[in-house]
């Protein structure tokens, strides 16, 4: 194992596989910890060890890549504990701040209700709530290009549903517990869908193919569905 | 400068190493399931290692070649013919213009194959590579399996690719599959999430593959593996082989179309060397886990790293032995790739000896 010297807070190191190894820096949903992840990212990425394939940031560690013919493991995890040990938990700035155009409720946002009733607030002021916030870009998983987004105001907290859907339509606006989200892709899903935007979030033949990445910020701005329509027909073009 | 799929077999899919980069925005890696076994077919078959071929799984595909081409066909035998007569596996064979390749059913050696062709498969990279992500609908061709009518395009072959016809790769250099392999995994990062007792169960039982896996992931039953408390960790990344054990106790091996991030502990994870003895197991097919070191992985990786460089040897050894035939013409040009360099070379014949 890595030596560690006292007061330097140093990420856990864990294996998971003999090609990734992961850098925890806490078991917290946390903004500060959370910006130490993407520090790292960042470190890593810039110094560009040969051994490196890729890192995927999550909400509180970096899974770092290697690759498992190459570089000895005990130097690794000593390279990234140094790294991780000068990327303090200052506030990164963001990689970016995009607005995210949503048409609420209707057909687009089937569980507005459901919002509206658990957090006992009118769906106006829900949608208000949720448009007045803003979001930062935790981490990207479950699909391609789907962001998990922190900031989400907790009065709006609402459960998974008990029954997830089959198919959620792509550009659908969710919230799950304390996160939200935005479906990508047409996929099957359990979050609580309150709208749709028109943006797509991923196009493999897109340069780049996606719209978010880790540690940008986002800001949802209520639109109507006509709004939505142009939006898809002038702008980014909605999938079909 | 193509194949047409004739049957597509129950599922056939264009792959190579894998979609790498993009993993960070939620995009799995996918790419052969046993990336050694396609690697040694492209070699053989005078390409890059990480060239597209075609992963077979257990049965059914039929293809006709619609120009000359070697053909390296490994993993597992699905006793594969041509124009049904029976080829060997690990072998480059030639094969003409017009001639079809079928291939039979899974025996115990093994629950898919991979078909490469000199040139490789050619069909448009998406994102770097060419293969074939199913859930996305993206890479390989038309993002989807194969299905009867397909037309595969094909790369220019290496000048040299003709010459391996004939070669077999070394017993000892071919990925062998085991009945019931004990696949090695590290220890994972939330091992401490199990019972001692959990911990022991998962060591200690064997497993069934579940019908309901797929290139996503191997659903695993046998005994259920206990947690401490609770399933749910908050989600972080899951590598391919990754044994992520949610709440019902019963483990799920992530493969190489699986989710990049997930929510549930993972006890173990196999280790790199070992993939290609999942992509060995089939359905129904049992497995257990053996708990390995660090050190035990990266001599395993070693080893295969300098299986792929002997054969590279061996290869270019056997590539240039004098050719069974003598060209007739009597100058020719023709292109060499060699170390990261093209060389035009062109002969004449100035004077022949003897008679």
């Amino acid at each position: 194992m890595v030596p560690r010297r006292a007061g330097e807070d140093a990420p856990r190191l864990a294996w998971c596989g003999d090609a990734c190894l992961v850098a925890e820096f806490g078991d917290v949903i946390d903004p500060r910890v959370n910006s130490r992840v993407q520090a790292l990212g960042v470190r890593l990425a810039t110094l560009a060890p040969p051994w490196l394939v890729e890192t995927v940031p999550t909400y509180r560690s970096l899974a770092v890549y290697v690759d498992p013919w190459e570089g000895p493991r005990d130097e690794i995890e000593v390279l990234l504990t140094r790294l991780a040990i000068s990327a303090k938990g200052e506030p990164s700035p963001p990689a970016g701040t995009l607005c995210v155009p949503v048409c609420y409720g209707g057909a687009w946002g089937p569980d507005l209700e459901r919002v509206s009733l658990h957090a006992g607030l009118e769906p106006a002021e829900v949608v208000r709530r949720h448009s007045g916030g803003r979001y930062r870009v935790f981490m990207m998983g479950f699909t391609p290009g789907f962001p998990y987004l922190g900031g989400l105001d907790p009065a709006l907290e609402t459960p998974r549903l008990e029954n997830p859907r089959g198919l959620v339509p792509a550009g659908s606006v969710g919230i799950a517990g304390r996160q939200a989200g935005i479906y990508p892709i047409e996929s099957p899903g359990g979050w609580n869908i309150i709208g749709r935007t028109p943006l797509v979030l991923f196009d493999p033949g897109r340069e780049p193919p996606f719209l978010m990445a880790t540690g940008m910020d986002i800001r949802f701005v209520p639109v109507t569905a006509e709004e939505s329509e142009d939006i898809a027909r002038l702008g980014r073009g909605a999938a079909p | 400068m193509s194949l047409e799929v004739l049957s597509p077999g129950l599922l056939t899919t264009v792959q190579d190493l894998g979609r790498r980069g993009f993993r960070a925005f939620g995009m799995p890696l996918s790419g052969a399931l046993d990336p050694f076994s396609l690697a040694v077919g492209n070699l053989v078959v005078g390409n890059s290692p990480g060239a597209a071929g075609l992963e077979v799984t257990l049965a059914g595909l039929g293809l006709a070649f619609r120009s000359e081409r070697l053909v390296c066909v490994t993993g597992g035998d699905l006793s594969p013919r041509v124009n049904g007569r029976a080829i060997p596996c690990w072998e480059g064979v030639l094969l003409r213009e017009g001639d079809v390749l079928t291939f039979g059913g899974a025996g115990p050696g093994g629950a898919r194959c991979w078909v490469c062709v000199g040139g490789g498969i050619d069909t448009p990279p998406v994102m770097g590579s060419r293969s074939t992500y199913l859930r996305g609908k993206l890479g390989g061709y038309k993002g989807r399996r194969l299905e009867r009518g397909d037309i595969l395009p094909l790369g220019v072959p290496d000048i040299l690719s003709p010459r391996g016809e004939g070669f077999a790769v070394p017993g000892e250099l071919r990925q062998s599959s085991i009945e019931g392999p004990a696949v090695r995994v590290i220890p994972g990062p939330q091992e401490g999430h199990f019972t001692e007792e959990g911990i022991e169960v998962f060591y200690n039982s064997s497993y069934c593959i579940d019908p309901g896996s797929d290139r996503m992931g191997y659903r695993l039953q046998g005994p259920a593996v206990h947690h401490r408390e609770g399933a749910d960790i908050i989600s972080d990344a899951v590598p391919w082989g990754a044994v992520q054990v949610p709440g019902n106790g019963l483990p799920i091996i992530t493969m190489a179309d699986g989710q990049t991030t997930g929510g549930y502990p993972k006890i173990a994870a196999a280790i790199s060397a070992d993939l290609g003895l999942l992509a060995a197991a089939a359905p129904g097919d049992s497995l257990s886990f053996r708990r390995c070191g660090l050190g035990e992985a990266a001599a395993a990786s070693r080893t295969l790293k300098e299986s792929l460089d002997r054969l590279r040897v061996l290869l270019a050894g056997y590539r240039s032995r004098p050719p069974r035939s003598v060209p007739k013409a009597d100058r020719g040009a023709l292109r060499l790739h060699f170390d990261g360099g093209s060389f035009d070379i062109t002969w004449e014949i100035i004077g022949r000896e003897g008679r």
